[in-house]
């Protein structure tokens, strides 16, 4: 299957230093590819990178096809972002949020109405279309947002801790919409801080002061480091870390 | 030292409390666990007399949260959930300005704060919002502490935080729990529950159970099994599907497995045989707040 991230030699600098030390990775199409590390770490400004919002001081890549350098804007435009901290209006409704995610990626009109009919109707959110979204439960919210960021068919989306301080049967819920988007062909790029969710990415990679000092299956990482969860994995990592955060 | 009598709150037609009740000992780290908008922080600012409840009563050291606030305030630290220091000062410039509020001294209580202290004094010119998030943290709980409070309110302190801070954040406050400060803590994260003395369950302003972890744990009477072969999503699936499964979710490297009744487990895992699942194993497994959480939410 093609690679839709492909990064070589990737790095940060801000004045001396390294946020992001020489990082090389690929994720292939489809995969659900869990990306780990302590805060501060340089999760975040890796992140960006990959998402077109920042420009690497050394290395090269490319994220859904388009070079990470050179065409950032074409990047935006085919990558899905979501995370916790923000990813709706509060003060829109359930159907001018998913309009304005779709103006905003450029959807055709027809194609929109089609879409978010279809959208609501999976949901189960038909009669909740004009509520405003500060009213729903955390649980929908979470569900919209989501839907949202993958409305435009992104061929990646990049979640930032998108299940943080949600409950337990909510969480669940929603690692199986990412499974089935996933079996959609929708390559997944999600951070957590929970490492039972590291143990559902088909792969790992653990972060360690701007360096990636682990990346394998979940199985071959526990095998790897002698342990029986991902959990301890983390830990034994994050322990090397030498740089305050 | 917290005593909590069927304390109820609304926010319009918003219900955020439902009158709950309990009580924490002197020295105890009492936990409430539970999800975002359970009514974690408004129980928080009820106790810490920023908020006044529409029912109910409560007191802090046998001091009314109504009545004798300002006797409260001189007594407790809280740290909340958001970021709430002062973002234009220095580290030590705000550690300087919370113990002269209090009328002390950074000096007088150093040796409560010592140790986190440490952490963040190489940073000590620097403002605090040029401060990463788990320094933030320290210096948050460094500023609730300089005052060497009787009671520590502290509202998701480990929220966002990694899960190897989130571990040396849990060894402080048993230290600060050994010099005799009693602790009420919230948090979103199960895992942290075993390391209470007690801990209140709470789901939609209702507290679900009020136990030590290994009595909630006890609770939770049925077994659990847990279960994987190696394709773990249709496994989920086609457990879900039949109908001798009660329950089946995931639960990180396997999933957790509640039958309708225990002698069905060799023939599903013939069944699960017979639809093509390779290498699957169902065995017993322990119990977790987890687990405890989420069959009491269901009920």
């Amino acid at each position: 299957m093609a690679d839709v991230i492909c990064v070589n030699g990737l790095t940060k600098r801000f004045g001396d230093f390294v946020a992001v030390n020489n990082i090389t990775f690929s994720v292939k199409e489809g995969e659900i590819f869990g990306f780990l590390g302590a805060n501060g770490a340089g999760k975040t400004t890796a992140m960006r990178m990959l998402c077109g919002l920042s420009f690497p001081s050394e290395g090269t890549g490319t994220v859904a096809g388009f070079d990470i350098a050179k065409q950032s804007e074409k990047i935006k435009k085919h990558i899905g972002y979501m995370s916790q901290k923000f990813s709706l209006y509060e003060d829109l409704t359930v159907m001018e949020n998913i309009q304005l995610y779709a103006g905003i990626y450029g959807v055709e009109k027809e194609t929109m109405k089609r879409e978010s009919t279809a959208l609501l109707k999976k949901l189960d959110f038909e009669n909740k279309k004009d509520t405003l979204v500060s009213s729903l439960p955390l649980g929908w919210k979470q569900k919209l947002a989501f839907s949202a960021a993958i409305f435009h068919h992104p061929k990646i989306v990049f979640l930032d801790e998108p299940t943080g301080g949600v409950d337990p049967a909510t969480r669940r819920q929603f690692w199986e919409m990412i499974y089935e988007t996933a079996a959609n062909g929708i390559t997944i790029f999600v951070t957590t801080h929970y490492m039972d969710e590291a143990e559902y990415c088909n792969r790992v990679s653990i972060m360690v002061d701007g360096k990636i000092e682990a990346l394998n299956t979940p199985k071959n990482l526990k095998e790897q480091f002698h342990v029986d969860s991902m959990s301890k994995v983390f830990d034994q990592l994050a322990r090397r870390a030498k740089r305050g955060e | 030292m917290i005593q909590v009598n069927d304390i109820g709150k609304s926010y319009g037609k918003v219900e955020a409390l439902k009158g709950i009740s309990f009580s924490v000992d002197k020295g105890e780290i009492f936990g409430i666990i539970g999800p975002d908008g359970a009514g974690k922080t408004t129980a928080f600012r009820i106790l810490t007399t920023l908020l006044l409840a529409d029912k109910g009563e409560a007191f802090v050291d046998k001091l009314d949260v109504k009545r004798d606030f300002k006797k409260i305030r001189k007594m407790i630290g809280y740290m909340p959930g958001h970021f709430s220091l002062y973002p234009d000062l220095s580290v030590e410039e705000n550690l300087e300005l919370f113990a002269s509020v209090f009328g002390t001294t950074i000096q007088q209580n150093y040796h409560l704060i010592e140790d986190l202290y440490r952490h963040i004094e190489p940073f000590k010119t620097r403002r605090a919002e040029k401060l990463s998030g788990g320094m933030k943290q320290k210096l948050a709980l460094c500023c609730a502490l300089i005052h060497a409070p009787k009671v520590l309110f502290l509202d998701e302190p480990t929220t966002g935080v990694d899960p190897t801070s989130r571990k040396e954040f849990w060894q402080m406050l048993k230290k600060l729990k050994a010099q005799g400060i009693t602790i009420l803590v919230s948090t979103p994260y199960m895992d942290e529950a075993t390391l209470c003395d007690r801990i209140a369950l709470i789901k939609d302003g209702r507290f679900l159970s009020v136990q030590t972890p290994q009595e909630t744990v006890n609770r939770f009477n049925e077994n659990l099994y847990e279960t994987s072969s190696t394709d773990m999503f249709r496994l989920l699936t086609d457990l879900r599907k039949n109908s001798e499964v009660k329950d089946c979710y995931t639960f990180g490297a396997s999933h957790h497995l509640l039958l309708k009744n225990d002698s069905s487990l060799e023939a599903l895992k013939k069944k699960m045989l017979a639809l093509g699942h390779q290498d699957i194993v169902i065995r017993p497994t322990e119990v977790t707040i987890e687990d405890c959480f989420m069959k009491l939410t269901k009920e």
